[in-house]
């Protein structure tokens, strides 16, 4: 097993999932790296989640209604648990495009409806989650849908739908926006009961054939009476919503790209790889899974190693999965959920339609010192069992000199690539102590302390920062 | 960082979950209030009266102190129109004061940028509280970030004082930009000494800090406490931030907001003490806000969310009063059941930023609002 396939498996499980343990890496290089991704394709290969122990222990998080911060409890144990981790990460995905928050839509149910809609459409045919996106209740009221009026037109829903989830600026016009809006006219939701006392009652989607526009309307250059399953269809066959598609997928994936809103004045770092996962979409009739195959087997996704910075998702659950302890939903699991948003990420909340502002923009005084404490605090704690199995290995191996046990323990954590004067100051730290010893009970107290301490600092590193 | 002339200083207090307007400022001389509160509605006896109106709840006795000498402003009827009676949203137009289209840009973050434009210290902006608040948030413009100043730094987990300094030292040299190999290296190693230099000012806080007031045993006093700290340390911070709650009483109204009340107004009556025993108080002001009042009628057992709100102001620049008017409550002036706010809250942003901190409020609040003399 050489470490150019361990690296290279724990990047591919650090991007297509939210990491994993060593031991579960190892095993997967057994495999080997082809099968791997076939199997990270395949979901229904996977066991399900199951919800029973969340519904047992933590009954307030099955529809949360309106309880502020407590909504992303669920996800984030299901993101932790997952036997489907690109299924959890394709949701994530989706929900920084359809970004979709409780700040408008006031229900965490709705919001977290949709994440369900991801993970069972979200690897299938883009065009029907458009549909369904179209249809969603709480996309609906986020984007006055509701207000979409054969006799009064509402744009927002239409703009948006152009603009941040299909084409992007540039490859529209004005009128196109308004033909488009008038076409979803009357996709609606059901009359709303009047609110209880801590929130209101789910919703559901109505189309209205009355309040519907039913006249000839042209857009992109097709003329008809058009509706919004042809508006998706003319949306789809225009190679400009393949190559929007696809430079998400390359800025989620693969290395971070320029914000959203600048795509239509910056162009692609790598025009190549975005062209060639916009051809395999449209070839493939927009599926997901076709892409993201030629994506895991590419050179550009192989060669990116370390190319992004996670965003705060990854960051609290890679390291829960890389350290262990967290599968089972012991209490702390609402504040274990916030951790996110204390970073910047507040899950089933994203600051506005646009989604969240991704790479560099992650990064401030006071997300980077939550990044820095978080994960210092999970793989300082020995008792994990990730750092228990990393100990072990020290031990067993029986690593005494310093350098040695720096280049393991980034081995180990990672693998984690870090520049010369870094691993020269970890050394550096490390010799302050001497030589590790593994004989004594008190030796290996000492030296597990010390691992500790070495881990806290390698996690507190600007390199662990990348994904 | 130490200012020979005396900036002012803002503080504010965010009540979280939407403070019941009419059960902290009672109108108890109204009869509609007592026949829309069966419940929750607090009997006349037990209201700490200011005039011949309105009075407290029975648990802000400390808050009729600073009533009485004059450094407590009461705003009535603060909000904005069309109150979306969601929590995450309402919250979001305090934020941001974007009541149409979802902001992103903090009112607190943009006067923090106008405050400190070339970003000379991290410390200019300070949050009590778990995270940042969308007040705060504005790309590029750095805050400091505490929930707890006696814990407060990076790697708290290392508690041996010698090795956590080695530490934080080999962090300092491996965030050093010069090794930096990226634009994004270089500015995760600038955020991060940043962050190491905010944290070992902040933590010297508590240090240089002595005071006879004591401070109640609970956690929004604690806050506060740190706030004093670090306001009495003279590190140059003008905006400091800090929230407590949750005030969301749909049920049980009556125990749960005795306990909120008592705690806010006890924790602030201590922070205005020590100001004033210090002499530190003459540049400062806080401002306590809540999202949303809450409904005028009770349901039984609490009260649900409303629209028209109170505002408050303390300090001793503050000139004490009733500002704005008790919205009516004549069953015709309710909209939805709720008391109608008469007040536009961007008002009093403009008031503060303008009449105290000595900025352009026009473009942080996003318009031009009417102010109230609280500060001039």
């Amino acid at each position: 097993m050489g470490d150019q396939d361990i690296a290279l498996m724990a990047h591919l499980m650090r991007r297509a999932g939210f990491g994993a343990t060593r031991e579960e890496i190892e095993a997967r290089v057994a495999k080997g790296y082809d099968a791997t991704v076939e199997e990270l394709l395949d979901t229904e290969q996977q066991e399900p989640l199951t919800r029973i122990e969340m519904m047992r222990y933590h009954p307030w998080t099955w529809r949360p209604g309106t309880l502020p911060g407590m909504g992303a409890s669920e996800w984030l144990h299901d993101m932790i648990n997952t036997k489907r981790p690109l299924e959890e990460k394709m949701a994530l995905f989706w929900h920084g495009i359809f970004a979709t928050g409780v700040s408008k839509v006031d229900h965490y149910d709705d919001v977290m409806d949709m994440i369900v809609k991801f993970r069972e459409l979200g690897m299938g045919d883009f065009r029907k989650l458009l549909i369904e996106m179209a249809k969603d209740p709480a996309m609906i009221y986020l984007l006055d849908n509701n207000d979409n009026h054969a006799d009064a037109v509402n744009e927002n829903w239409g703009r948006e739908l152009l603009e941040l989830f299909s084409m992007g600026v540039g490859n529209y016009t004005e009128v196109d926006v308004r033909e488009c809006s008038r076409a979803f006219t009357g996709w609606t939701i059901q009359p709303k009961l009047p609110r209880g006392p801590i929130g209101r009652h789910d919703w559901f989607f109505e189309y209205r054939e009355e309040d519907h526009d039913d006249t000839e309307k042209t857009f992109l250059g097709q003329t008809g009476n058009l509706n919004g399953e042809d508006i998706i269809r003319i949306i789809s066959e225009d190679p400009a919503c393949a190559r929007f598609i696809a430079r998400h997928l390359y800025n989620f994936f693969v290395a971070d790209e320029a914000q959203v809103p600048a795509w239509s004045v910056t162009p692609p770092q790598n025009p190549e790889a975005v062209d060639l996962l916009a051809n395999t979409l449209m070839e493939s009739g927009y599926d997901m899974r076709a892409a993201l195959r030629v994506l895991f087997n590419s050179d550009f996704f192989k060669n990116a190693r370390f190319a992004r910075l996670k965003n705060p998702t990854e960051v609290v659950v890679g390291t829960l999965r890389m350290v262990g302890g967290a599968e089972f939903p012991a209490p702390g699991i609402g504040e274990l959920s916030r951790q996110p948003s204390y970073m910047g990420q507040d899950l089933l909340n994203p600051p506005s339609v646009e989604g969240w502002h991704t790479g560099a923009e992650w990064i401030n005084s006071g997300s980077l010192m939550r990044r820095v404490n978080f994960t210092a605090e999970l793989v300082g704690d020995v008792s994990r069992p990730g750092i228990k199995d990393l100990v072990d290995r020290l031990k067993a191996q029986n690593v005494t000199a310093p350098a040695a046990a720096v280049d393991s323990c980034l081995d180990l954590i990672g693998p984690l690539e870090v520049n010369k004067e870094s691993r020269d100051e970890l050394i550096g730290f490390m010799s302050e102590g001497g030589d590790f010893s593994w004989d004594t009970p008190d030796q290996i107290a000492t030296s597990t302390k010390r691992v500790s301490e070495l881990l806290q600092l390698i996690v507190s590193l600007r390199e662990y920062q990348y994904a | 960082m130490t200012s020979t002339k005396k900036d002012p200083i803002l503080v504010v207090f965010q009540l979280s979950g939407g403070n019941d307007y009419l059960n902290t400022v009672i109108p108890y001389s109204n009869p509609l209030y007592y026949d829309y509160r069966p419940t929750v509605g607090i009997a006349e006896e037990r209201v700490i009266k200011i005039d011949d109106k309105v009075g407290f709840h029975p648990e802000m006795g400390p808050m009729k102190n600073i009533w009485d000498r004059g450094d407590m402003a009461i705003i009535h009827g603060i909000g904005y129109a069309n109150s979306p009676r969601s929590h995450f949203r309402s919250m979001d137009i305090w934020h941001t004061c974007e009541p149409d289209k979802l902001g992103t840009e903090g009112w607190l973050g943009r006067a923090t940028r106008d405050i400190d434009p070339n970003k000379e210290n991290v410390l200019t902006t300070v949050s009590f509280g778990p995270s940042l608040f969308r007040a705060l948030a504005l790309s590029g413009t750095p805050v400091a970030v505490v929930d707890d100043l006696d814990n407060y730094g990076l790697l708290p987990g290392i508690t041996e004082t010698e090795q956590r300094t080695k530490i934080l030292d080999r962090f300092a040299r491996m965030y050093s930009p010069a090794i930096g190999s990226s634009a994004v290296m270089d500015y995760l190693g600038q955020t991060g000494l940043d962050t190491l230099e905010g944290a070992d000012i902040l933590k010297e806080a508590p240090r240089m800090y002595s005071s006879d007031v004591e401070y109640p045993d609970t956690p929004i006093a604690k806050k506060l406490k740190g706030i004093a700290q670090v306001h009495m340390a003279n590190f140059g911070t003008r905006i400091f931030y800090l929230d407590h709650g949750s005030f969301d009483s749909h049920s049980n109204q009556t125990g749960m907001a005795d306990k909120l009340l008592s705690d806010v107004s006890h924790g602030l009556d201590a922070f205005l003490d020590d100001l004033r025993e210090h002499n530190v108080d003459d540049n400062v002001v806080v401002l306590m806000f809540t999202e949303f009042g809450r409904r005028t009628h009770d349901n039984g057992s609490g009260t649900d969310h409303g629209a028209g709100g109170a505002a408050f102001m303390f300090g001793t620049n503050v000139k004490g009063g009733q500002y704005s008017e008790f919205p009516s409550m004549a069953a015709n002036d309710l909209e939805q059941g709720d008391v109608v706010p008469n007040y536009d809250f961007r008002g009093l942003y403009t008031t503060v930023l303008e009449d105290f901190m000595g900025l352009d409020a026009k473009p942080i609040v996003d318009g031009t609002f009417e102010k109230l003399p609280i500060l001039a």
